[in-house]
């Protein structure tokens, strides 16, 4: 053995030192003898020539990736939903090629047995008939929904994409822990897992024969183009989210943005003529396909929960009238119940002569006195839970409780009284793969989720991607939920690596499909609007909070009445009473939290920096408002906030498509700009104003430099107003936004017809005009505040015209 | 016995209401050797843009109208003629409660008058301990499954008092139970809960009751409004058998079925989504009589 040999041998030891495989699990890493699974070598070779600082370092930078990409999952928390990062388990885990086509194989064969089935459940009930399934299975299962039934779906399949939950047996065996037929999640964030760890491991990852993920959603969304419908019209590839809401919301924007398809939120949609069309700022337009990522469910509160605040009135009869074709069609939920599972290999061997060569886990339906005193029999290995439940055996949360241990005697009569409810399926023992803790290499738990999209060519699989790493050595702890992490996974073989890029745009993207995705959404534009005038109240509220603060701490006493003056903009009705900055700062905070909602309702608009930036503000903003500062610290403090929400504003305003979507947002921002500088103007540039406010007017407006270079000597209202209000080139006078708000609405859908102008175009011509017309000398008060009244009432006819 | 029947509801949106969808379930039922439906007519005021009358699940009559221009109130106006048909018979042909199992398993069909549907937890009806006590309290194994279901009905109707005031459409039946008091909805939930954890299939059945009634027997309760009450699965010979456990009464020629599912959720009368600013105010009035052509006839 040579020295480098013996040094690799070392290092490697080192790295699998805390590596330790239960006898009762199989392992992906190594072979019971403790060697090295061939298909690992290579990556362990790599690994072991690095320090573990330096390990460490490159997992970083996956991480910093993932953060800066700002991929994120919702944690159910007990004080509500909160943002996470997604938790990337950084070693990848390594399959043969050859026995990941063995595993997808037997997918395949598994999702064509399965789309036999739910089309025989919706449809001619012939399993119930033949005694392959007993019907209480079908009547009881609230997955079952009986306005579908008879519905041939649209397109023609159940089933377009699919997942399974795969473990590995101790015997080495594959074995299906759940599918996943409703609305599985995850394939988008396996991409961002393959950009994280090629990240990781640049080098190593590039000469590799790693099976490369795009041409999945490629084939994908081939498949979805759409056909056109009874009008001859093409309609457009919607995603149906629940909203933001939602733990995988991040994935849903990620698809919406990486395949260009129209995010789009059960509102969004109505139902007309049997077809769903979305409303946007251009009127209703029809969408041909809905790649829905709600569960059937929720979707239509008329015939289906009617609870429901996310789904869209008359969807179903959508489907029904053949309007629109759902990926997967509603449904196909019913498929992912416990109880199904325990019917699947008896209806193998009848419909297609034979097994299947990737079962399912043995389950047992509780309704049947045989197999209910099977269960009782072996309860020690025997997870007994719900048979209606769609959550893998092992995911807590649902009652589902191992057998053994409990009262035998309470158990078997709740077997014999709600047996048809119940299921007991093996206690499951999942293989371990290599996770990162502590400087080295231990052994987790591990299940794999398999994505299948019917393509043109019949069913594909994702090749690798997405695996859930238990958090410890307790299978039960493998949900993301209960701080489980997730790895990507590697197909490896010999054949020669693919030359595509991981991240390219995907090549089916033309011109055409480009303008589709511009269609904005009503909900998105109101919401890019108020994004605007939310984002301009904050700001303009945090210079007056820190002109005020500014002024206090200079030693300017709180009755003086420019102060008082000051008081009251930022806090109307609080003049002669004193108020704490805490309350004060409110007034930048408020509306700051409304556009950060506003802006996470149309993330899939945003670029990832504009996210990062947003999100930089408010959690400055929040950081400040819990710690306690002196008057002092004020000013200087939201002078880094100040400088932080300009620098989003900048981003967006620099980097933002000149979309419609862009528009909405720059009006909403130029008619707050314009309609609080007229109040401001009103109130402070007049005779009787308090001693300061002119600087005051200027110092708000950030312009007292131009006044310097533009007006010889001190501020007088009469130059102040010409600056402030009438300068069509200070970007921060009235009349500079109220030509842009006019631009903006000239060149919105409908603004003149036939040459005609459409009443808001009319009303911003109006307005724009009254102003220009006017002189520092002639422009009073009183028009100042007509002014801001009519342009609250452009902001309202925006809503009525485009956002209602 | 054939009944004119008509039936106005009124729906007024003070915040003046845009575009909304209804779906509408008020038309007597076909049912052959129970009831025929002679002449129908359903009008939607304002006219609906769209406008689609099919079978739902259960089979029952349902029109979707959508409305998409602005209006302020809404009536739904349903005139029909039905024919009543006397019972043939009226043997108890039912199996025991003991056999009732064997006989829900040899059902293999999920059609719409399998029993299968009717058993268990239902969206409105959840199982309920109280409820299953009360009624193995009423019945003894051996009986037979018509007779539990007139055991239970008519204990429920000692046990219960009818009052208006007591629950609205969307009280849970475990609460009406729990107070005793309530409406035909209420007293047909609270049975169906008793009924099936008895084992006994039971579905909701809507409709609508004579006004006014025979000379010389008392009125209905339940006369005024649309009715509800129970019908449960004796066994496949006996098959479905009503009972109105508002009246104690198995029904006969008074009541006329509009539609039956696993629970009210299932068919109410006027499921509907609208985008409206302000509360929404509805009224409902029903008359059934006699047919004007039948009384100068007796």
């Amino acid at each position: 053995m040579s020295g480098r040999e013996q040094t690799r041998d070392d290092s490697l030891a080192r790295l699998l030192q805390a590596y330790r495989r239960t006898a009762d699990q199989a392992d992906e890493l190594v072979f019971p003898n403790g060697s090295l699974r061939p298909v690992w070598q290579d990556l362990m070779a790599h690994l072991a020539q690095l320090t573990p600082e330096e390990i460490e370092m490159r997992f970083t930078r996956g991480d910093r990736y993932l953060r800066d990409a700002g991929v994120f999952y919702r944690k159910y928390e007990t004080e509500g939903p909160a943002e996470r990062d997604w938790p990337l388990s950084h070693v990848p885990v390594m399959i043969a090629e050859t026995e990941w086509d063995r595993i997808t194989a037997g997918l395949i064969q598994r999702a064509d047995l399965l789309e036999r089935v739910v089309a025989d459940i919706y449809g001619e009930n012939r399993l119930v008939a033949d005694g392959f399934l007993p019907p209480s299975v079908i009547a009881q299962n609230p997955a079952w929904l009986r306005p579908l039934v008879g519905i041939t779906p649209p397109g023609g399949h159940f089933l377009n994409f699919v997942a399974f939950e795969i473990g590995r047996g101790p015997d080495g065996r594959w074995w299906v822990l759940g599918d996943r037929t409703e609305a599985p999640s995850g394939a988008g964030f396996a991409l961002e897992n393959r950009t994280a760890s090629s990240r990781i491991f640049p080098n190593f990852f590039a000469r590799s024969d790693v099976r490369r993920l795009s041409g999945f959603f490629r084939a994908f969304q081939q498949a979805m183009e759409p056909t056109a419908g009874p009008d001859g019209k093409k309609g457009r590839i919607a995603i149906l989210t629940p909203g933001q809401m939602n733990d995988a919301y991040f994935e849903h924007t990620f698809i919406a943005r990486h395949l260009g398809l129209l995010l789009t939120e059960g509102e969004d949609l109505t139902i007309r003529k049997g077809r769903v069309m979305v409303r946007t700022v251009d009127g209703l337009q029809p969408v041909s396909v809905l790649w829905r990522r709600l569960d059937a469910e929720t979707c239509d509160p008329i015939e289906l929960a009617a609870t429901s605040q996310l789904g869209t009135p008359g969807l179903v009869d959508a489907v029904r009238q053949g309007g629109v074709r759902m990926i997967n069609a509603l449904g196909t939920g019913i498929l992912e119940t416990r109880a199904l599972m325990s019917f699947l290999p008896k209806i193998s061997r009848a419909w297609t002569g034979g097994q299947l060569t990737l079962p399912n886990i043995a389950t047992w339906w509780c309704g049947q006195p045989r197999e209910r005193d099977h269960v009782l029999a072996n309860l020690d290995r025997m997870m007994i839970g719900s048979a209606y439940s769609t959550r893998l055996p092992f995911d807590a949360g649902d009652g589902t409780s191992i057998g053994g241990g409990t009262n035998l005697e309470a158990l078997s009569r709740r077997l014999a009284t709600e047996g048809r409810d119940l299921v007991g399926q093996e206690a499951v023992t999942l293989s371990t793969t290599p996770a990162w803790s502590d400087g080295g290499l231990v052994a987790r738990p591990m299940v794999l989720r398999v994505f299948l999209a019917r393509t043109r060519q019949g069913w594909q699989a994702m090749p690798g991607g997405y695996a859930r790493i238990g958090s410890g050595a307790n299978t039960a702890a493998i949900a993301m939920q209960q701080g489980g992490t997730v790895a990507d996974v590697w197909v490896v073989g010999d054949s020669k690596p693919p030359t595509e890029q991981i991240t390219a745009a995907p090549s089916v993207v033309t011109r055409a499909h480009l303008q589709e995705a511009e269609a904005l959404p009503s909900r998105a534009a109101d919401n890019l609007f108020w994004l605007g005038r939310y984002l301009e109240r904050a700001e303009g509220n945090m210079r007056l909070f820190r002109a005020y603060h500014d002024r206090r701490g200079s030693g300017m006493p709180v009755e003086q009445p420019l102060m008082q003056v000051m008081q009251g903009f930022i806090a109307p009705g609080s003049q002669n009473l004193p108020t704490p900055p805490a309350k004060l700062a409110q007034s930048f905070e408020v509306p700051l939290e409304a556009a950060f909602r506003s802006a996470s309702r149309v993330r899939d608009r945003f670029s990832v920096d504009g996210m990062v930036a947003l999100h930089d503000v408010v959690d400055a903003s929040r950081k400040m408002s819990i710690t306690p500062m002196s008057a002092d610290d004020i000013p200087r403090k939201v002078s880094v906030l100040l400088r932080k929400i300009t620098g989003f504003s900048g981003l967006v305003h620099e980097n933002m498509y000149r979309s419609m979507g862009w528009r909405f947002l720059s009006l909403g921002l130029s008619l707050e700009r314009a309609a609080n500088m007229c109040t401001l103007l009103s109130q402070l540039c007049q005779d009787d104003a308090p001693d300061g406010a002119l600087d005051l007017v200027l110092e708000l407006g950030d312009s007292a430099m131009s006044h310097r270079t533009r007006y010889a000597g001190a501020a007088t209202a009469a130059s102040v107003c010409d600056l402030m209000a009438l300068d069509d080139t200070n970007p921060r006078a009235v009349l500079y936004h109220l030509s842009r708000a006019k631009t903006h609405i000239d060149h919105l859908p409908g603004s003149s017809e036939n040459g005609r102008l459409a009443p808001m175009a009319r009303l911003g011509l109006q307005v724009h005009t009254r102003l220009a017309v006017e002189t520092p000398e002639t422009l009073s008060p009183a028009k100042l505040t007509g002014l801001r009244l009519g342009m609250w009432r452009l902001s309202d006819l925006v809503s009525t015209t485009y956002l209602s | 016995m054939r009944y004119d029947i008509r039936l106005r509801i009124n729906h007024d949106y003070p915040g003046a209401g845009g575009i909304g969808r209804h779906q509408i379930r008020v038309v007597p039922a076909d049912i052959p050797g129970r009831q025929a439906l002679t002449v129908q007519q359903l009008v939607v005021t304002p006219a609906a843009a769209e406008y689609i009358t099919r079978k739902d699940f259960f089979g029952n009559s349902t029109t979707m109208v959508m409305h998409d221009t602005a209006h302020s109130q809404m009536s739904i106006a349903m005139r029909s003629q039905v024919e009543i048909f006397p019972l043939s018979g009226n043997f108890d042909t039912s199996v025991t409660l003991n056999e009732l199992p064997r006989e829900i398993a040899s059902i293999t069909s999920l059609s719409a008058d399998a029993p299968h549907h009717f058993l268990g937890a239902s969206p409105r009806l959840p199982p309920n301990q109280d409820m299953a006590a009360y009624s193995r309290a009423c019945v003894s194994p051996g009986m037979t499954t018509r007779d539990a279901v007139e055991a239970v009905g008519a204990r429920l109707h000692a046990d219960l008092a009818f009052d208006a005031q007591a629950t609205t459409v969307e009280t849970p039946a475990a609460e009406a139970f729990a107070v005793r008091r309530g409406v035909c909805q209420d007293f047909t939930h609270i049975m169906i809960i008793c009924l099936r954890s008895l084992g006994v299939p039971a579905a909701y059945v809507s409709g609508y009751l004579r006004t006014e009634p025979p000379p010389g027997q008392p009125r209905l309760e339940g006369a005024d409004a649309m009715h509800a009450w129970v019908r449960a699965w004796c066994g496949k010979d006996a098959g479905w058998v009503e009972y109105d456990p508002t009246n104690a009464v198995e029904p006969a020629s008074d009541h006329v079925v509009v539609a039956f599912g696993r629970d009210y959720d299932d068919i109410a009368p006027v499921q509907g989504i609208l985008r409206s600013s302000g509360p929404n105010v509805s009224a409902q009035s029903v008359d059934v009589i006699p047919s004007a052509s039948q009384v100068r006839n007796a």
